[in-house]
């Protein structure tokens, strides 16, 4: 069990520089995701917290030690990697006993970690065969028993099911997050794929270029994305982000305007900005509603598509470009005329730089 | 085995272009094993057999029998005269006469004109070739010197190739793609040109008639670390850093993890060393000069002499050198063809 805790950590591969002074503090025994697009450092990051890459500057520590110099082997890590990395050449006992065998423990105590960890995996009956006669998520399954006989501080999983099936990889998801219920130890997992973390964090770190975005709970980062990068990445589908003005501020909070579709009532603060500052207007797509009204608030369009999924429809318009989400199904169809309301309440307001304006709610 | 040999070109029927194929390559098993057959073949013959013209592709030997009181003769059928058809031995031959006897009636001889016999041939098989070479030469001692010397130096060849191509192919570390190219560049240099500084390192090591002097040089092969790396360049590095976060150290990581996944490679390395230290002659020659640590290649150059060469023994002699690098080569080519490396990661 460990914290662990980063303090301005940079990374460059010669003139380049992946990692920019990143610092947060995971807590013990949590389960923390970082997610970000493709190139965004978050391997990068994983790796230099096992000691796979070294830190350029600022510092890594693992329940309060300092372990920047400190080799992968002794920080009491384990990995489970994207390819798996099982040894082929050994069979599945042999895959989960390397680790042990390399620390001297006695051939006793080797069986019975590689037995614990192979019947709480349902690996028993394969602990003879060779990863080749396995399928892919047995093999997932040996990766992650080759991590749990070390008995290590902390797992770190480096996007452990981007090569599963979609339904393998559902299934996969609920077993990790049982097997961190069970063993209550501080796991990291990265991913690009937001829908994993939202299901399985305790807490997300969104990273981008190489700098944390936000950390937060995942319902933090859904219902209070502190900028546009984060609002965009975070939900399924995307929240729709769409260019403005600001048009008025009454008492403290600000009304946006959209340019040919109209004015609308939020319930951000100004905070220092002013009317004509250029923002960004965003709302998710569950939470607009369709109207007859034609009042303040409610915007007019033409259905682009329309996605029936049975249990809810996703509507497109173009001009304003969005994506509506309506439970149940809709008898809305293509090149049909549409009247949506943006609830005050629900729309976020973010300003030129991509920073969320503070709530009324919040402050 | 007949119907990947009568395979034709997609139509059960045979096409002109199968038979030009068939035609090419039953040429090109002709001229390849055409030449290792009538080795085979030859060292099975008689010093005589060899020497018989026309030459016979078969081991023929002239037959004898033992006459009463005249010990061993050579066996001849009479073709024309008042005995055509009787099998006769030689006594002695005069002029364009010879003299005959029957085995049967060993007393009375029978005067033939040479034309009118030839001999009686059958297959013989001259073991003795191969019994005479342990017999009448330190046979063993020329095959002990070659397997000691093709032993040791592949198994060290595979060792010092493989930890090189380990640490080329693996760890960044600055002047990695210099030292690289230096050793590949040392491939355009021909051994002969560094024979005489060799040999001078070698007598100055105290290395000369000593298998050692022959080992040792070849030991480092450039095309052993070029082969073994790029095949090592294969192997994920995800593996080697599963196992650095297993806690293994870098000389574990080299023989429990990298090794036994450039089996394939090694293995065509150690064909490769196999034969070329088997065959090896030139460098042998130079450092070896006494006749005891002689290896095989060696030993039938020696086999000429200057005035005389005896065939036989030569011809099956160098049938004996070429056995072990043949069975070698039969029990690891499937070696070569074996991805095991791709396969545990996908």
């Amino acid at each position: 069990m460990g914290g662990l805790s980063l303090r301005n950590v940079t990374k460059s591969f010669g003139p380049t520089k992946v990692i920019h002074g990143v610092s947060f503090d995971i807590a013990d025994g949590g389960f923390t995701v970082f997610v970000g697009p493709s190139g965004c450092g978050k391997s990068t990051l994983l790796r230099m917290i096992c000691g796979l890459e070294s830190v350029t500057t600022g510092d890594v520590a693992i329940d309060g030690v300092v372990v920047n110099d400190i080799p992968a082997a002794r920080r009491g890590l384990a990995m489970v990697f994207q390819s798996y990395a099982l040894y082929p050449h050994m069979t599945v006992y042999q895959n989960m006993a390397f680790g042990l065998e390399n620390l001297g423990t006695s051939a006793a105590e080797i069986a019975r970690r590689v037995g614990e960890a192979a019947r709480m995996l349902k690996l028993e009956d394969y602990l003879q065969r060779k990863p080749t006669a396995l399928s892919g998520g047995q093999r997932q399954r040996v990766a992650i028993g080759r991590a749990i006989v070390r008995e290590p501080k902390i797992f770190l999983f480096d996007e452990p099911l981007s090569n599963l099936d979609a339904e393998l990889r559902v299934g996969m998801r609920a077993e990790l997050t049982a097997l961190h219920r069970r063993l209550k130890t501080t796991m990291i997992y990265v991913t690009h794929d937001q829908v994993e973390a939202m299901t399985m964090a305790d807490t997300i770190v969104v990273l981008r270029a190489g700098r944390v975005e936000q950390v937060g709970a995942p319902l933090d980062l859904y219902n209070n994305p502190a900028n546009a990068f984060v609002a965009g990445f975070i939900g399924s589908p995307r929240m729709n982000l769409l260019p403005g003005t600001i048009a008025s501020v009454a008492g403290g909070v600000v009304s946006v305007g959209l340019l040919g579709v109209g004015v609308f009532a939020t319930e951000a603060l100004a905070a220092g900005h002013e009317v004509g500052a250029e923002v960004t207007l965003g709302i998710r797509p569950e939470h607009i509603t369709t109207t007859d009204d034609e009042g303040p608030g409610t915007l007019g369009g033409v259905i682009a598509g329309v996605e029936q999924l049975g249990g809810l429809s996703y509507v497109r318009l173009e001009s304003p470009d969005m994506t509506v989400q309506i439970a149940g199904q809709t008898n809305l169809g293509f090149g049909a005329a549409a009247r949506l309301r943006l609830p005050a309440a629900a729309i976020h307001v973010f300003d030129k730089s991509g920073a969320a304006l503070a709530r009324g709610d919040q402050a | 085995m007949v119907r990947f040999l009568t395979r034709t070109r997609g139509h059960a029927a045979w096409d002109w272009t199968d038979w030009a194929a068939h035609l090419y390559l039953v040429l090109g098993v002709l001229v390849m094993f055409g030449p290792v057959l009538w080795l085979g073949m030859s060292s099975l013959k008689s010093e005589s057999g060899i020497q018989a013209f026309p030459p016979t592709f078969l081991p023929y030997e002239q037959v004898s029998v033992d006459v009463e009181g005249r010990g061993k003769l050579k066996l001849y059928r009479v073709t024309a005269g008042e005995f055509a058809g009787r099998e006769l031995g030689e006594v002695r031959r005069m002029g364009l006469q010879v003299q005959l006897v029957d085995p049967a009636a060993p007393a009375t001889l029978i005067r033939v004109a040479v034309g009118d016999r030839e001999p009686v041939m059958h297959l013989r098989a001259a073991w003795d070739n191969f019994t005479g070479l342990f017999s009448q030469f330190p046979f063993f001692r020329y095959l002990w010197n070659s397997v000691f010397i093709t032993a040791v130096a592949t198994v060290l060849t595979l060792l010092v190739n493989s930890m090189a191509a380990f640490a080329l192919s693996k760890y960044r570390f600055a002047g990695r793609d210099p030292v690289f190219l230096l050793m590949l560049a040392t491939l355009m240099i021909p051994p002969t040109i560094v024979l005489v500084p060799n040999y001078l390192i070698a007598s100055q090591l105290g290395l000369t008639n000593s298998p050692w002097g022959v080992i040792w040089p070849a030991v480092a092969t450039p095309t052993g670390v070029f082969l073994l790396r790029q095949y090592m360049l294969t192997l994920p590095d995800e593996l080697i850093e599963a196992a650095r976060m297993d806690n293994a150290s870098e000389w574990r990581i080299y023989w429990r993890i990298v090794l036994p996944l450039s089996a394939p490679a090694l293995a065509v390395l150690a064909i490769f060393s196999v034969m070329w230290r088997w065959n090896e002659f030139l460098w042998p020659m130079v450092v070896l000069s006494r006749s005891e640590s002689f290896t095989l290649p060696l030993a039938l150059n020696a086999f000429q002499g200057e005035l005389t060469t005896q065939w036989n023994y030569l011809l099956a002699m160098t049938v004996v050198t070429l056995l072990p690098v043949t069975v070698i080569f039969a029990f690891l080519q499937k070696h070569i063809t074996q991805g095991i490396a791709s396969a545990g990661v996908k």
